[in-house]
């Protein structure tokens, strides 16, 4: 048991943080680029990503001793492509505005990396459980990042926070939008395309500079019990 | 009595990155001074603004990057990208818009680099690069020279206009960059472009009251004095003659065979050279060292790319100078450059020069 959730402490921080797909991996950056403009579209490709994840996931790690390993990239690009599918045609029926926002991205999500990547390197190998969850903990990594990334370039670029929350979660989401200040000409950079790699540059550059600080902080820790190792052969 | 031996060249003068950065900005001030006559104050007014937030920005990034400030500060480097930034954008821009390309250019083009040295891309051209895109409006609107403008505006009504993009007396830009028969003027080079585009031949687009001299009232006598400028660095040695004569030379060149070809869609070749930003890149921009080919021929190859990239784009971008893009690809190139021109070492021979 304390095997297990060990296991599961252990895919959270991976997708979440070490491993996270899109600062480290550096998976699926053309929907990361490309939809970021605004929260609300990050979020809603954020949870369609997740959502096709955890389930390519579970079906991949189901049939993983049925598929001949020759077949299986075929098999697992079908299977993602009916997940796809699914999450395409529930968007278009009940999100219809962010259908629309989003647009050639929601089929794209079957060529994100970052899905037939957990399929092959993860479901592929381990059962139904611990693939979900690292499924589940992937897509969040995922959706994570393209929250940040949304958020700082809505209020770079137009100075608001969810705005047009409402094609998302519907009419009552319209009151979510903030107006953080007013500009009277946008900036334009943050909401284009080299406005993304920048910003998606300086997160990856932010997490480094944890990572690098938190080791630091191991290794003085560390310095300080050798210390005492010398201290006892005095 | 012991007799020094040295190698040669005996005789050198080793100026520091200190001197040569100062100089080339002393070099500027000719054409600073003939674009503050020619178009108004707004310039200086930009120099200033620039200027303070290079030395701001520099040193705030060296406390972060743990260095001493005053040092860095001193090698005059981050004066000469605000000079040049604060020299390309319209006089009368906004006050934002300097403060805020000159923090990308010494934060984000040349220090996440790595500081002086490191940076690919020439960070004033950089930054007006990203200027242009992020705020097309603002950075398209030049005025016309002061003799075409409704409005004489005195240094006070500079401060006002760049402040809060109202002169004292209370006029907008727009209202300024209207001559006074009440049509908006833009840059000659933008003038021509549209008119071009608009179906007009060339003769036609040269009547307006801006074309008046050889390359549009005002900008022959700026481009003369960055001329003279970049003329006095050759003869200091601050700068080699290849780059400025290679952008030159095959600007010309292209724009020559283009006029002659067809006269009525191609601007003469004296306009190209001597209108928009042409002699300020030539040997103020293009000539950077840091992003600039390292090699004699090399540098002409970069320069004969920039000039042909200044036409193309001239001729068939949508931007008003094409000036900026040039370099940035000139500089994506260096590296390329640089692999196919390494000179020959001493003592080797050349490759397939016989045995």
């Amino acid at each position: 048991m304390s095997d297990n959730t060990n296991s599961i402490r252990e895919l959270t921080v991976q997708g979440l943080w070490r491993n996270n797909p899109g600062l480290v991996q550096l998976l699926g950056l053309c929907p990361l680029l490309a939809v970021t403009g605004t929260v609300t579209n990050a979020l809603g490709l954020g949870f369609a990503t997740l959502l096709v994840l955890l389930g390519s996931n579970i079906v991949v790690s189901l049939v993983r001793n049925v598929v001949p390993s020759e077949i299986r990239i075929p098999v697992f690009v079908l299977i993602i492509a009916s997940f796809v599918t699914v999450i395409q045609l529930l968007m278009n029926a009940y999100t219809f505005g962010l259908y629309q926002s989003l647009g050639i991205f929601i089929p794209l999500i079957v060529t994100n990396c970052a899905i037939i990547g957990r399929a092959e390197a993860f479901a592929s190998k381990n059962a139904v459980l611990p693939a979900a969850i690292d499924a589940l903990m992937m897509g969040l990594g995922f959706m994570l990042v393209l929250v940040v990334l949304g958020a700082m370039r809505e209020i770079l670029g137009q100075g608001t926070l969810f705005d047009g929350a409402d094609l998302l979660l519907g009419d009552w989401a319209a009151s979510l939008r903030i107006e953080l200040f007013a500009l009277d000409t946008q900036f334009l950079l943050a909401l284009l395309p080299p406005g993304a790699f920048i910003g998606m540059g300086l997160l990856i550059a932010l997490k480094n500079l944890i990572d690098a600080r938190l080791q630091q902080r191991q290794s003085q820790a560390a310095a300080i019990t050798r210390a005492r190792v010398t201290g006892a052969a005095q | 009595m012991s007799f020094k031996i040295t190698s040669s060249p005996h005789n050198r003068i080793s100026r520091s990155t200190s001197e040569i950065m100062l100089l080339v900005v002393v070099a500027c001030i000719p054409g600073i001074v003939v674009q503050a006559m020619l178009f108004g104050y707004g310039v200086l007014v930009q120099l200033l603004l620039a200027i303070a937030t290079a030395w701001l920005a520099e040193a705030m990034v060296m406390r972060l990057r743990n260095k001493a400030a005053l040092i860095r500060l001193k090698d005059n480097s981050a004066l000469l990208t605000a000079v040049l930034l604060a020299i390309a954008i319209p006089p009368y821009a906004p006050w934002w818009l300097i403060v805020i390309g000159t923090l990308f250019a010494i934060v984000i083009v040349k220090q996440l680099y790595g500081g002086l040295g490191n940076n690919l891309f020439n960070p004033a051209m950089a930054a007006y690069v990203m200027l242009l895109i992020a705020y097309p409006l603002q950075m398209t609107q030049w005025l016309p020279s002061v003799s075409l403008q409704p409005e004489s505006l005195n240094l006070f009504d500079a401060v006002c206009a760049v402040f809060t993009q109202y002169s004292c007396s209370g006029f907008s830009i727009s209202q300024l960059q209207t001559g006074i028969d009440g049509v908006s003027m833009a840059t000659p080079l933008d003038t021509i472009r549209t008119d071009l585009a608009a179906g007009k031949t060339l003769t036609e687009s040269l009547q307006q009251p801006i074309f008046y001299g050889i390359a549009g009232a005002g900008w022959l006598w700026v481009n003369l004095a960055y001329l003279a400028g970049g003329l006095a660095l050759i003869k200091l040695r601050v700068i080699g003659w290849r780059i400025p004569v290679a952008v030159l030379g095959s600007l010309f060149a292209i724009s020559l065979l283009s006029w002659l070809a067809a006269a009525d869609t191609n601007p003469s070749p004296l306009l190209q050279l001597f209108s928009g930003a042409t002699m300020l890149a030539a040997f103020f921009i293009a000539t950077d060292p840091v992003s600039a080919s390292t090699t004699n021929k090399g540098r002409i190859v970069y320069g004969v790319f920039i000039g042909l990239m200044i036409f193309i784009i001239r001729k068939y971008g949508g931007y008003p100078d094409g000036v900026a893009f040039a370099v940035l690809l000139a500089n994506m190139a260096v590296p390329l450059i640089d692999y196919y021109t390494r000179p020959r070492t001493y003592g080797h021979k050349a490759k397939g020069a016989g045995k």
